[in-house]
């Protein structure tokens, strides 16, 4: 079977300390590698840091894109697993933000030894409310979420498309163009939008059995402060941390908290 | 004396800046870093139908948003503002007091202190209840066109793929195989081919190409196709089966551009060790003998016009011996006629002579998959349909010693 070049395809970057413990970190719906900027100078003093798009985001290879594929978290889960493989990593420390957290949770559950700890940044295994339990949102929440992609279709240049997405070594084709790091080919965002918002997770996380840090914020809209406990009360022997910062992005509200949590948790007892 | 206050317009002259910042024809706000809500203009609350007090100290601006819009704000807006510094012409609905909807447009800048930390969001708000509307429309329109383009697509493949032979037939002591190239997805193509039986244990093939595209080429590779398989059963040979196809296509299609095509026709009897072969050609592209030895040649067939395009035309015949391991090859000029460069040079008939010769000795799947190849290598050159077939004859089965 040809091997897939998955750093083409995941655009993954490699950088940090070399030798040390590998932390891996992975983006959520919306934008892409670029939402780690600000922790990254931290954590790559430490740990060797390895760092990718989600097929469909950023500057991942497009062609590499199915409806099918990924219409399921589990095939975000296999590009973790093949990255892990093909890069050799050893066992990481995955760090899942959003989305990106279940994502982390299905990949470590299928083949937990390639996974020496997970860090679930403002996580949610289900963002519709159930019986007996608040997502926070409604099902007509998430059909106005894939409205809002739509009112902003008109923002998405399809011409443009090929020039960014074509020339990672030529940046600034991207730079020209404002919100490119969040700018997502609409039908792929609206799948991806479907895939996240409309998943449920819950049932996994009893089954996590690799050490896991839950790190969520208060105030969080999308993942407000009773889902980080049910998610630090379903996964057994799980910790959780609640950032003072406000919004769904602590990486980008509070990036020295961030980093030093997932620096302690790291660098702590496995 | 005491003068009586002065009018509250009046403490605000016209023209000051903050009477442009509290009644400019667009909504301001202001927000602290963690999104509470630090500053609004009078436009902006007389829109959401908000008291200053309702708001300033508060709220945030994602209160202000639909459930979706709050999830675009934190998963878009949100993170782009913290790495760009500000956020332009993002389309979103705000919610008034009475829980109307106000569709608009924010564009967001951050002010940053001197330690380059973030200090206050400013946004402006526009109203753009007529522009969604009509960008609704377009969005309509859009996805109407997909569709159509869809419908599209899937009509001219199902077309295409009635216009071909679903699978060629196994012939005894034969190999058959072919590849059609799409060039177009809303366009179809008129090129054609067909493997079929005759009587006496031979077999007929066949391999053209229509003039034109689209439907009313369609309709002439449909009955070029089913006539000449017809007539080559009738006529027995495949002059007299050309001679046929050429006043069904000129009496009936005279009045159509696409009535002419360009067909290779030939038949195969067992003799000997392989095949004869005889090939009549009406314009049509000579077909490649790619023999076992490792040589590969044309097989001229000259003189034959156009079908279709006059009445008695000519058409003449040639014979060819196929040995074990030799592979006959028919194409269409797509792959000859394909851009090799940016000069718009075309591929040619001799690269395709060189290409064979490097390909014997083969057979007929090892030659189209090299063929599919070649023609996937041209990538946007390839402008044109191509159809290939090829046929070969296999190896007697080793006699078995003792």
């Amino acid at each position: 079977m040809p091997s897939v070049d998955v750093r083409k395809r995941n655009n993954v970057v490699v950088t940090g300390r070399a030798g040390g413990a590998v932390v891996m970190l992975a983006h959520g719906f919306g934008c892409d590698q670029n939402l780690w900027r600000l922790v990254v100078p931290a954590l790559a003093e430490q740990f060797r840091v390895v760092l990718f798009d989600h097929v469909g985001a950023g500057r991942s290879d497009m062609s590499a894109w199915s409806e099918a594929r990924y219409s399921t978290l589990d095939g975000y889960a296999d590009d973790v697993l093949t990255i892990c493989r093909e890069l050799e990593l050893g066992p990481v420390v995955f760090v899942g933000h959003s989305v990106s957290a279940m994502i982390g949770v299905i990949a470590a559950i299928r083949e937990p030894d390639r996974f020496d700890k997970l860090v679930l940044l403002t996580p949610s295994p289900r963002y519709i409310d159930d019986v007996d339990y608040r997502g926070g949102f409604t099902r007509p929440d998430i059909d106005d979420l894939l409205d809002s992609l739509d009112s902003n279709y008109l923002g998405w240049s399809a011409t443009m498309a090929p020039v960014i997405m074509g020339n990672p070594d030529r940046p600034e084709l991207a730079a020209e163009l404002t919100n490119s790091f969040c700018r997502t080919d609409p039908d792929v965002a609206r799948v991806f939008a479907r895939t996240t918002f409309l998943s449920d997770n819950r049932a996994d996380l009893a089954a996590v059995t690799v050490p896991t840090l839950v790190l969520d914020c208060a105030p969080d809209a999308l993942a407000p402060p009773q889902v980080g406990a049910f998610v630090q009360a379903q996964i057994p022997g799980s910790r959780r941390i609640t950032l003072a910062a406000s919004g769904h992005c602590p990486q980008l509200s509070a990036p020295d908290a961030v980093a030093e949590a997932i620096g302690s948790f790291v660098g702590g007892p496995t | 004396m005491t003068a009586d206050p002065p009018p509250a317009t009046s403490a605000v002259p016209a023209d000051s800046v903050e009477d442009l910042y509290e009644n400019a024809p667009c909504g301001y706000l202001s927000t602290r870093p963690d999104g509470t809500i630090s500053k609004i203009n009078a436009t902006l609350l007389t829109w959401l139908g908000y008291t200053r007090e309702d708001l300033v100290g508060r709220r945030r601006l994602t209160d202000l948003l639909t459930a979706g819009g709050k999830i675009y704000h934190e998963t878009h807006l949100a993170p782009l503002l913290r790495l760009e510094g500000e956020v332009g012409g993002v389309a979103l609905d705000l919610r008034a007091a009475d829980g109307t909807r106000l569709p608009a447009l924010l564009t967001s800048v951050v002010k940053t202190g001197p330690d380059g930390e973030p200090l206050v969001i400013r946004t402006t708000v526009f109203d753009a209840r007529d522009r969604r509307a009509y960008e609704r429309e377009i969005l309509h329109a859009r996805r109407d066109a997909d569709a159509d383009r869809e419908r599209l697509r899937r009509l001219v493949a199902d077309l295409q793929r009635s216009l071909l032979p679903p699978t060629l037939p196994a012939l005894p002591g034969m190999r058959a195989a072919a590849y059609y190239h799409t060039a177009s997805a809303s366009e179809v193509g008129g090129d054609f081919y067909d493997v079929f039986p005759l009587a006496d244990n031979r077999w007929g093939f066949l391999l053209g190409d229509v003039c034109g595209k689209g439907v009313a080429a369609a309709a002439v590779t449909s009955r070029a196709r089913y006539t000449l398989r017809a007539s080559a059963a009738y006529a027995g040979e495949p002059e007299a089966a050309l001679r046929l196809l050429n006043t069904v296509l000129y009496q009936e299609h005279h009045d159509s551009s696409s009535r002419y095509c360009t067909v290779i026709v030939g038949m195969l009897a067992p003799a000997g060790d392989g095949f004869d072969a005889t090939l009549a050609s009406g314009g049509h592209p000579a077909a490649l003998l790619l023999r076992a030895d490792g040589t590969a040649d044309y097989q001229p067939t000259p003189h034959g016009a156009l079908v279709g395009l006059i009445p008695d035309a000519p058409f003449t015949t040639t014979t060819l011996h196929l040995s074990p391991g030799d592979t006959l090859l028919l194409y269409t000029d797509g792959l000859t006629d394909a851009r090799i460069d940016t000069s718009r040079n075309r591929y040619g008939s001799e690269a395709l002579r060189r290409f064979a010769t490097n390909l014997a000795p083969t057979d007929a799947d090892a030659a189209i998959a090299a063929i599919t190849d070649l023609l996937d290598s041209f990538g946007d050159g390839l402008d044109d349909d191509a159809a290939v077939l090829a046929l070969s004859v296999c190896d007697p089965p080793a006699a078995t010693g003792s």
